[in-house]
């Protein structure tokens, strides 16, 4: 308890200062439950963490959130899960009862969303998930009616990067022989389940296919097969540290596709910085309107205040649920979360990637499928309804 | 022929991952199971000096070796000893050893997130093609393979012709008739923790070079050093150089010949096959 | 049955009473911790039955607990959830009879080894085997409430401890008794160790699943990465020894002031949680070696002895 009223001493003190004005009335309590620890820690301290601090400082230096005419100042509490989505759940139900949180974002990643979509549900309370890609919108919706989806249809993700394939096929670019591996892991086996069927019916000839357990820690045997099926393009549905694992093996073997992809962290910044101009021409899972004002305006918000570059995929559609939280609060004018919800429901927003207007079902239908490295970001080239799509290169191998 | 050298310098790898466990348990009876958090320290240290001044992992490990030295030592003294004293029998301070260190494994991944952050680190280092027998071999690996060879041999060495080194070794045998010889074996079981120590740090700026990291993996790694030790026998050097050059190359044979998918039940599976018809390990002797 | 057992018996259903009333307060706080101390005292307790009087240490709870949540997430779409509960219940023992027999020869620290391997590679198996039958996600959709799961969870920890108790009275438990004491004298007066120790290894494998499969609704999206977590083994581990396992009661004195520590911890330090988790573990070993109950024998032990000099 003395940490929080530490805090608020701080904000308040802020408060004053900042807004130069005479009455500071109670902050608006926002609680935020995500791994430090653990196996996602990692993805959360790129894409959910920074994010939160920079909405929180920003708001606070202009002086608040405006609900219903009073200026109110953020004071943010963060609770660590461990990757655990018991952990979550107490979490969420102790910033409910225990903290008398007036807002609680939404957690992280696919797993710990679901789990904390009951109790997100009974306490009513807008659960707008920016990182969890799933088949089961519809069905999940019905169930718990305030859960928002921005990140897409996982089918999606994997169809269209096969599409983006069939698109250089018919372009003379490749020729009809992929490489397909997968991590055996939760979303890993999912893609490929989507990937495989796509692969065949697009008429590609899979000359390899293998899944691999998450932390192999040598991947050379997979590239070296993949290597001697001799394919003209390279999938694999990936997650963060074989990501990096198997473009350093196709690196060292000379895997000279034209098409190569990765899935999960390919967008990540340290991706890019790791690989340099051996990144060029890579595609993977997510990616952005680079060249939109508003994301690179806010790229660099970002970096100014948390030292972090966002990720090209899901980074920015975090800061997105922010923003529809922010607008939906000031427009709607109260911290009523039921009315706050269906303000949600009934309008479209601007955000940093763009509109966003959610179905009947609560589900963004325009998001970034695939995006691909290019002169050194990483950019959408695939997308089921965002502007700004570039067309896809051809990787000329790994210099 | 390839998935006898990809399968040896995975083997190398293993070697750096599980060298040290060995002489932490072997000697001083610790089960540590911070090993693997120490190995992601190394790691870090390599990471940070190699992405801030462009300093060669290869270089660091003269820094990190003594510095994980004294770390190990002092962890010894402090944390460890007591133990030892108070055990009133081996199967006691085993119990209690694998506690402490699971409490130990702890604090470090909270140091190590509060100091650098949970992010993903990785760096590029010697990403190149060498060609071995007409195959291509990433250089990284080769080179971490030579590191192992060389730290293996180095250690094989000292332990069997220098003084020290025999005596550590006697202590592996039997404390108690080390200390009828007028062996120091209190000295000498923080001297084998902190080298334990040492070599699991040098093995993770080594790894580092090849492999994603982030604060929390070091599970990972104890895990595998923890078989690797059991498959080769307790407090030998060469059971577990055997053992880690075995499990590269049959996951490398299962990854190539079978399914990729399998690798790891396969690692599992040859050391329950080992424990049950072995169970002292290649080099372990029977229990008396 | 005496007259003491009698009355423990009483006072073990009123604190079953009590605490069967918790959801009516209606306080998600309370419940949800609730769930944390009725799953982990059930965890912890089945693993005491058999690591107290073995000595072994088991880190295999989360495999077990693995299995128990893949079964209810497999079996959702097809069988009844009250069937699954006996299945996962049933699967769970079938696969600690094999790995006791063929472990339990192993002397300890192999065995510690082994059952921490085990979880990782029961994951691998079903990950592998969800990848060649092309599995799209594991949801388990229900209406199960918190309140529900901790009825259940309270069901099966009187179930636990029924069993326990039965145990203690038999002739297993005697037997269990002289192992744990001498392995070698129980081996001589003709009891057979492997059967006995097996024997409780599948009593707590199998409840570990139960228990897994009850959870599997509030997870409701199931992750190899969430249902074989290494971490519930160890926490199972700590909280057992916190108690101590030397009599039926005593994981449970150690499971309470561990989860609460926990809350406290991950609810005013989220920053420094690992750091000051770690800690306070290590307290626990310094200070407490033989747990909860080695202090209440030595206090009793200490006042008996005063007694007897006045």
């Amino acid at each position: 308890m003395k940490r929080r009223t530490l805090f608020k001493v701080t904000t308040t003190l802020a408060a004053t200062l900042v807004a130069g004005a005479a009455f500071a009335q109670d902050s608006i309590v926002v609680g935020a439950v995500a791994p430090k620890t653990g196996p996602l820690a990692g993805g959360a301290a790129v894409t959910h963490w920074p994010n939160i601090a920079l909405w929180v400082e920003e708001v606070n230096e202009r002086g608040g959130l405006n609900v219903g005419g009073e200026q109110r100042m953020l004071e943010v509490i963060e609770y660590d899960d461990q990757t655990n989505p018991s952990e979550t759940i107490k979490a969420v139900q102790r910033l409910a009862t225990q903290d008398d949180a007036d807002i609680i974002l939404a957690p992280y990643s696919t797993g710990l969303n679901l789990a904390a979509a009951p109790i997100f549900d009974k306490l009513g309370f807008p659960q707008i998930t920016s990182s969890a890609a799933t088949d089961q919108i519809g069905e999940l919706t019905e169930q718990f009616n305030d859960m928002f989806f921005l990140l897409g249809r996982s089918t999606d993700l994997a169809e269209d990067a096969v599409e983006v394939l069939s698109d250089l096929r018919e372009a003379g670019e490749i020729g009809n022989k992929v490489a397909m591996v997968n991590v055996a892991d939760a979303f890993g086996i999912e893609l490929a389940a989507v990937g495989k069927p796509a692969l065949e019916a697009a008429g590609f000839e899979i000359v390899y296919e293998t899944s691999y357990p998450l932390g192999t820690q040598d991947l050379s045997p997979i590239m070296k097969a993949a290597k001697a099926a001799e394919p003209d393009a390279f999938m694999a549905w990936s997650y963060p540290p074989d990501t990096f694992g198997l473009t350093e093996q196709a690196m060292i073997e000379e895997l000279n596709v034209k098409a190569f992809y990765t899935a999960v962290a390919t967008a990540f910044p340290s991706y890019g910085a790791r690989f340099g101009a051996a990144a060029e021409g890579v595609m993977g899972i997510g990616g952005v309107n680079t060249a939109s004002p508003e994301f690179q305006d806010y790229a660099a918000r970002l970096e100014a205040a948390t030292g972090s570059k966002p990720d090209y995929w899901a980074a920015g559609m975090m800061y997105a649920s922010l923003q529809i939280l922010e607008e939906a609060i000031e427009t709607t004018g109260t911290l009523d979360m039921a009315e706050v919800t269906q303000y949600i429901k009934d309008n479209a927003f601007e955000t940093v990637m763009g509109t966003i207007d959610f179905d009947d079902q609560n589900n963004n239908t325009a998001y970034w499928t695939v995006g691909q490295w290019q002169d050194g970001e990483f950019k959408g080239i695939k997308e089921t309804g965002r502007e700004g799509a570039v067309e896809p290169m051809v990787k000329t191998g790994w210099e | 022929m390839d998935i006898l050298i990809t399968g040896l310098i995975l083997g190398g790898t293993y070697a750096l991952i599980a060298l040290g466990l060995n002489l932490q348990y072997g000697v001083s009876r610790i089960m540590n199971l911070a090993n693997g958090e120490m190995l992601v320290i190394g790691a870090f240290v390599a990471f940070t000096l190699f992405t801030v001044g462009q300093v060669s992992p290869l270089l660091t490990i003269f820094l990190v070796a003594p510095l994980a030295y004294v770390l190990n030592w002092l962890i010894y003294r402090i944390m460890l000893r007591p133990l030892v004293n108070r055990a009133k029998n081996r199967g006691m301070l085993e119990v209690d050893a694998i506690l402490t260190t699971f409490g130990l494994s702890f604090v470090m991944v909270g140091i190590m997130i509060w100091a650098f952050g949970g992010d993903y680190f990785s760096y590029s280092y010697l990403a190149r093609p060498i060609v071995i027998f007409g195959d291509n071999f990433g250089l990284n690996r080769v080179v971490a393979f030579l590191c192992a060879a060389v730290l293996c041999a180095g250690l094989f060495l000292w332990l069997n012709v220098s003084r020290a080194g025999m005596a550590i070794r006697a202590v592996a045998v039997s404390p108690e008739n080390a200390r009828l010889v007028g062996i120091d074996v209190p000295k000498l079981s923080a001297r084998a923790f902190a080298l334990g120590g040492a070599v699991t740090a040098v093995g993770g700026a080594v790894i580092s070079t090849f492999l994603t990291l982030d604060a929390s993996t070091g599970v990972m790694f104890t895990m595998k050093a923890l078989i690797i030790v059991i498959m080769g026998g307790v407090g030998d050097v060469r059971g577990t150089i055997l053992a880690a050059l075995v499990l590269g190359i049959g996951e490398t044979f299962v990854a190539s010949v079978i399914d990729p998918g399998l690798t790891l039940v396969a690692a599992y599976a040859l050391f329950i096959l080992i424990l049950l018809f072995r169970p002292q390990g290649f080099f372990g002797r029977k229990p008396t | 049955m005496k007259r003491d057992e009698w009355k423990t018996l009483g006072w073990a259903t009123a604190l079953l009473a009590v605490a069967a009333l918790l959801p009516l307060t209606g306080d998600g706080y309370l419940i949800s911790l609730g769930v944390s101390i009725a799953m982990y005292t059930v965890l912890a307790t089945s693993w005491a039955l058999f690591s107290g009087p073995t000595h072994y240490i088991s880190l295999a709870t989360a495999a077990f607990f693995g299995i128990g949540t893949y079964v209810m997430g497999s079996g959702i779409e097809v069988l009844p959830y009250w069937v699954l509960l006996p299945i996962a219940g049933l699967i769970g023992g079938v696969l600690a009879a094999l790995v006791g027999l063929a472990t339990l020869r192993l002397s300890g620290v192999y065995f510690v080894i082994f059952t921490l391997g085990l979880a990782e590679m029961t994951r691998q198996g079903v990950t592998w085997y969800q990848n060649q039958t092309g599995h799209k996600g594991t949801y388990v959709l229900t209406d199960l409430t918190d309140n529900d799961i901790y009825w259940q969870l309270l069901g099966l920890a009187a179930l636990v401890y029924l069993v326990g108790w039965g145990i203690g009275r038999s002739r297993l438990g005697f037997a269990l008794r002289i192992i744990g004491d001498d392995e070698d004298v129980a081996r001589h007066v003709g009891i057979n160790t492997a059967l006995s120790k097996v024997a409780l290894f599948v009593v707590s494998g199998a409840v570990a699943a139960i228990v897994g499969a009850i959870i599997a609704p509030r997870y409701v999206y199931i992750e190899p990465s969430t249902a074989f977590t290494p971490m519930l083994s160890f926490q199972v581990v700590i909280m057992a020894l916190l108690g101590g396992t030397g009599r039926l009661w005593g994981p449970l004195v150690g499971v309470i002031p561990f989860t609460l520590l926990w809350e406290a911890i991950s609810s005013s330090f989220p920053n420094q949680t690992t750091l000051l988790l770690g800690l306070s573990f290590l307290a626990i070993v310094y200070l407490l070696p033989g747990g909860f109950v080695g202090l209440y024998d030595r206090l009793k032990g200490r006042a008996a002895k005063r007694s007897a000099m006045a």
